[in-house]
């Protein structure tokens, strides 16, 4: 009896949020930029870099300024915590006013929302700043670790995989993964990766796993039992002999990529991955590097992937939380992410197809010693399919964790 | 504890106080104990089973992760336990040996998180103290490759918690001096011929242990099952029980709930193992020890040990306050990298530019302890007020109810409050996380005013009664001035204590509410020393600060008159 009526109300509450939500999905901008004003939004996003909570705290006061919103960032040390909060909440049957308005993720954090109909959308096409974004050239600002995003969720920023080394002490610079390995002979003990935990140490493993891998077209295909074995064979025989070369032989990792850099500039490692070209010169400039790095880019291509923005389904101020997407997508916004002197971001707009005047706020952009160009960075390879990526940490964790 | 007398509303409160901080943990412990069994129906968990824990043990580093759980616990304790002795035997009798509250305020008041963090810094291969001897000394122009920070053994882990925890047990210890004739008992075992600190080893201290054993027991418990001290130095992989367990509760996959939740109650099951497995050994240590009490034996090593451990209580001391004042110099350098001993050039830019980012964590602090030591203050109060007037002292079974915040792991209660916070729709509240950190705040604050409170000389509140005097007049016009110094004290032990909270804020504040703490070990996992820095130093102050308040605002007043 009670069981009923307890499940009576959770059809109507639910039958509310849809109608409030298929109300949000046919209004005009207009419309929802009217109704954000005064949102409170919660932007729960990874934490562990001050440059980029610097800027969001900017993007927060320009979104104040020119929309009355007040964003506010819950810092988080992982992405992963976002993700189980909108969890316990639909596990809680909070199903609207939930407390996460907008996310950054990409990969394994978005998979996992958007597999679980977690997410609110589709909404990109929406904003009106989307028409700038490349969906052309730089197929990982619609497809995700091989998962057609269908709108779900907006880009933001872009990465792809560089080194970064002091100058000032190594010169033999290897330019691939197999070079890598003759060089940590010559140098035991001065290079590592972040632990396979953290996105940037499994990406550490995919990007030798591409150069590595019999077939590399296969990993666009999600991993089977199979063809994982047959694929990761040689990347294994190859961490089995850096492993022990690698700082603190191979048995402690930094945890994630600041942490990594730390080592660099504390001289405790001469070369470290890096997921963002402008690192080494955003570093330096901040006094967090010595002035001596610079960067690399591996011969044979590396792994780039765009970082996105997405709205929980649950979300108490999705109007407001679209209006900030919008905000990232403004060509001054990614010119700005873009300078070095700020988060060194490249960016998802396809620059040469914006209006002229926006065009030269990113030819006018400072240079710096430790910038790759853009012909170093190539074409970026596509991310494999997030499956091998869970794949070969969770071999790792089987393998090293003792 | 129900008032056996018309107390009014004062008789509510023992029922009021043990409400606030029983039903989190008891409500907690269920809704972590049966996902652990597979029960979790929001998130497809129907049926009770095994296979959470299945999971669990499966784990490739389960063993050693529980290894570490449980060496790193029970080192940090005995090792805490063996200095604070130590120190005691040494310090007994001396003129200065009454000031030493006054002296581990610094250490004690600052938050684990903040003490961890400059330990970090103090002893990595790149760290304050090569540095400080390179290259001249070492001939390391480049820092050497050994592992100190996140060691297997966990050594830098087990260091940080006997730094912090010694300071905890010695003032332990002095407080239950003050039960024992303990300078009458020295005295008359000196002039038979033992050193002072013999003595104290052999007389005072088998007189004062069951005393201190409830204090030994949480610094055990807390030892275990640390989770942010872990997190910035102990290992990672695998890491101890209990951040595995918080690995796992954070984890993308909701599947890991489930042997989050078996990891955490695991924790639990260790934590009881451990003080039983305690509690058992205290007879064959006390056999043992009075075999060599009876001996006699006079001028024996007992005196140059607790000399050592003296010296090394000291060390640990100055390593503490050198690890704070590290991260404060961090705080305004601009570069300093190795080997300097010193930064190379130094700016307030991190001060200025951090100033934004923390406002909020700053503010969010002094509302959370703020608010969490008043109610505590005030709930304390009431139950103290109504044994007064009741003239019911509360035995040991209530004492160990209010130490049952400090026994029980927090990671095996926290989650389950989670959920239970989640559907009354207050998760992520300042009002959640205040009552998260009361849960903690209360013990210690009742703890520290209870012995003033019951000793006052009770012929004050009489003669005011005989004079007319209404109970809540004697309450206001008596008893609380005369007890103002103690008070404070309590105030500012309960404010440091929130202000140290890690795990009840993240898991009642959902993420939403940072506090400085959450958001130093969050900037500790590789974010820029010198912004560490300002967070670390900021984290130590307050508590710092509210604590001399505490102590010279009575100053002042009684010397006014």
């Amino acid at each position: 009896m009670t069981r009923g009526r307890t499940e009576l109300r959770f059809c109507a509450l639910v039958l509310i949020a849809l109608s409030f939500s298929a109300f949000a999905e046919d209004m005009p901008w207009n419309d929802i930029v009217a109704k954000a004003r005064g949102q409170a939004v919660n932007f729960n996003a990874w934490a562990g870099d001050e440059k980029t909570n610097a800027f969001i705290a900017w993007v927060g006061t320009e979104v104040g300024q020119r929309y009355g919103i007040k964003l506010r960032q819950v810092k988080l040390r992982d992405t992963a915590e976002a993700v189980t909060r909108v969890v316990a909440e639909k596990a809680a049957g909070r199903d609207a006013l939930g407390t996460v308005d907008l996310i950054w993720l990409n990969g394994p954090n978005f998979l996992a929302l958007k597999a679980e109909h977690l997410l609110y959308g589709p909404f990109s096409a929406k904003l009106p700043n989307y028409r700038y974004v490349d969906t052309t050239h730089i197929r990982s600002n619609v497809v995700d670790f091989t998962i057609p995003l269908d709108g779900f969720a907006s880009p933001w920023r872009r990465a792809q995989i560089v080194f970064v080394y002091d100058g000032a002490r190594i010169s033999d610079v290897p330019h691939s993964m197999a070079q890598l390995l003759a060089w940590a002979k010559r140098h035991p003990g001065r290079t590592t990766h972040p632990s396979v935990r953290n996105f940037l140490g499994a990406t550490f493993l995919k990007q030798a796993l591409y150069e590595l891998a019999p077939d590399a077209q296969q990993l666009q295909e999600p991993a089977t039992d199979a063809n994982f074995a047959v694929q990761t064979a040689p990347l294994w025989v190859w961490y089995e002999q850096l492993r022990p070369l690698l700082w603190r032989h191979g048995e402690q990792f930094p945890d994630n990529g600041p942490a990594q850099r730390q080592l660099v500039n504390d001289g405790e490692i001469d070369m470290m991955i890096s997921f963002s070209p402008a690192e080494a010169a955003v570093a330096q400039a901040a006094e967090q590097l010595p002035s001596s790095v610079r960067t690399v880019v591996f011969d044979g291509g590396t792994i780039g992937n765009t970082s996105f923005v997405a709205i929980p389904y649950n979300a108490a101020h999705k109007e407001g939380a679209m209006v900030v997407a919008n905000f990232l997508l403004e060509p001054s916004t990614q010119a700005r992410a873009q300078d070095y002197r700020e988060i060194g971001a490249y960016t998802v707009l396809d620059v040469d197809a914006l209006p002229h005047a926006d065009r030269a706020m990113f030819d006018a952009l400072p240079r710096h010693p430790a910038l790759p160009t853009n012909a170093e960075l190539r074409t970026p390879l596509p991310e494999p399919h997030p499956s091998w990526m869970t794949g070969i940490a969770a071999q790792w964790e089987r393998r090293y964790t003792k | 504890m129900t008032a056996p007398r018309g107390a009014g509303i004062v008789g509510l409160f023992p029922a009021l106080t043990v409400a606030a901080f029983l039903l989190p943990i008891v409500a907690g412990l269920a809704g972590t104990l049966l996902p652990a069994f597979g029960y979790l129906p929001a998130i497809g968990g129907n049926a009770l089973g095994l296979d959470p824990w299945r999971r669990l043990i499966a784990y490739p580093g389960i063993a050693t992760s529980v290894i570490t759980s449980l060496s790193t616990g029970f080192a940090a304790t005995l090792a805490s336990l063996a200095l604070a002795v130590a120190f005691c035997a040494i310090a007994h009798g001396r003129s200065w040996a009454r000031r030493i509250g006054g002296f581990v305020a610094p250490v004690l008041s600052t938050p684990h998180a903040a003490i961890a963090i400059g330990v970090a810094f103090l002893i990595a291969p790149s760290g304050w103290i090569a540095r400080a001897i390179s290259p001249w000394l070492t001939g390391w122009t480049l820092p050497p490759d050994v592992a100190t920070i996140g060691h297997r053994s966990g050594w830098p882990l087990v260091l940080c918690l006997v730094a912090k925890e010694t300071p905890y047990l010695v003032l332990m210890m002095i407080g239950a001096l003050h039960q024992v004739p303990a300078r009458g008992h020295v005295m008359i075992a000196r002039s038979l011929g033992y050193s002072s600190a013999e003595a104290w080893l052999k007389i005072v201290l088998p007189q004062i242990y069951p005393q201190i054993r409830l204090p030994i027991f949480a610094v055990l418990a807390f030892s275990l099952s640390v989770v942010d001290v872990a997190l910035i130095l102990g290992p990672g992989n695998p890491p101890p029980l209990a951040v595995l367990a918080l690995r796992w509760f954070s984890d993308a996959d909701i599947g890991y709930y489930f042997p989050a939740a078996a990891a955490a109650s695991l924790q639990l099951l260790l934590v009881v193992f451990a003080i039983v497995a305690w509690r058992l050994a205290e007879p064959i240590v006390t056999s043992v020890a009075r075999v060599w009490i009876v001996r006699g034996v006079r001028r024996g090593m007992a005196t140059v040990s607790a000399r050592a451990g003296f010296l090394v209580a000291i060390v640990l001391f100055a390593g503490s306050i050198f690890a704070i004042a590290g991260m404060a110099l961090w705080s305004i350098a601009d570069a300093w990298r190795f080997p300097s001993a010193l930064p190379t050039t130094w700016t307030l830019g991190n001060w200025s530019r951090e100033l934004a980012s923390l406002r909020a964590p700053v503010s969010a602090t002094l509302l959370l302890a703020t608010a969490a030591t008043l109610i505590a203050l005030i709930l304390a109060l009431g139950c103290l007020e109504n044994e007064t007037r009741a003239r019911h002292h509360v035995g040991t079974r209530a004492l160990w109810l209010l130490y049952l915040p400090l026994l029980v792991p927090q990671i095996a209660f926290l989650f389950g409050t989670q959920v239970l916070l989640v559907k009354t729709g207050i998760d992520g509240t300042l009002a959640a996380v205040v009552w998260a950190h009361l849960v903690f705040v209360l013990p210690y604050v009742f703890l520290s005013l209870a012995d003033p409170w019951r000793s006052l000389d009770s012929r004050y509140a009489r003669t005011a009664a005989s004079l007319g005097a209404s109970p809540s007049r004697i309450f206001f016009r008596i008893r609380l001035p005369l007890l103002l110094g103690p008070v404070l004290i309590a105030c500012a032990i309960g404010f440091a204590v929130s202000v140290g909270q890690y795990l009840p804020t993240v898991f009642a504040g959902n993420g939403r509410i940072a506090t400085l703490t959450t958001d130093a070990v969050t900037l500790a996992g590789g974010a820029d020393r010198r912004v560490i820095g300002t967070y670390a130093l900021l984290q130590a102050l307050l508590p710092m600060l509210v604590y001399v308040a505490a102590v010279t605002v009575p100053a002042c007043r009684f010397a006014r008159r």
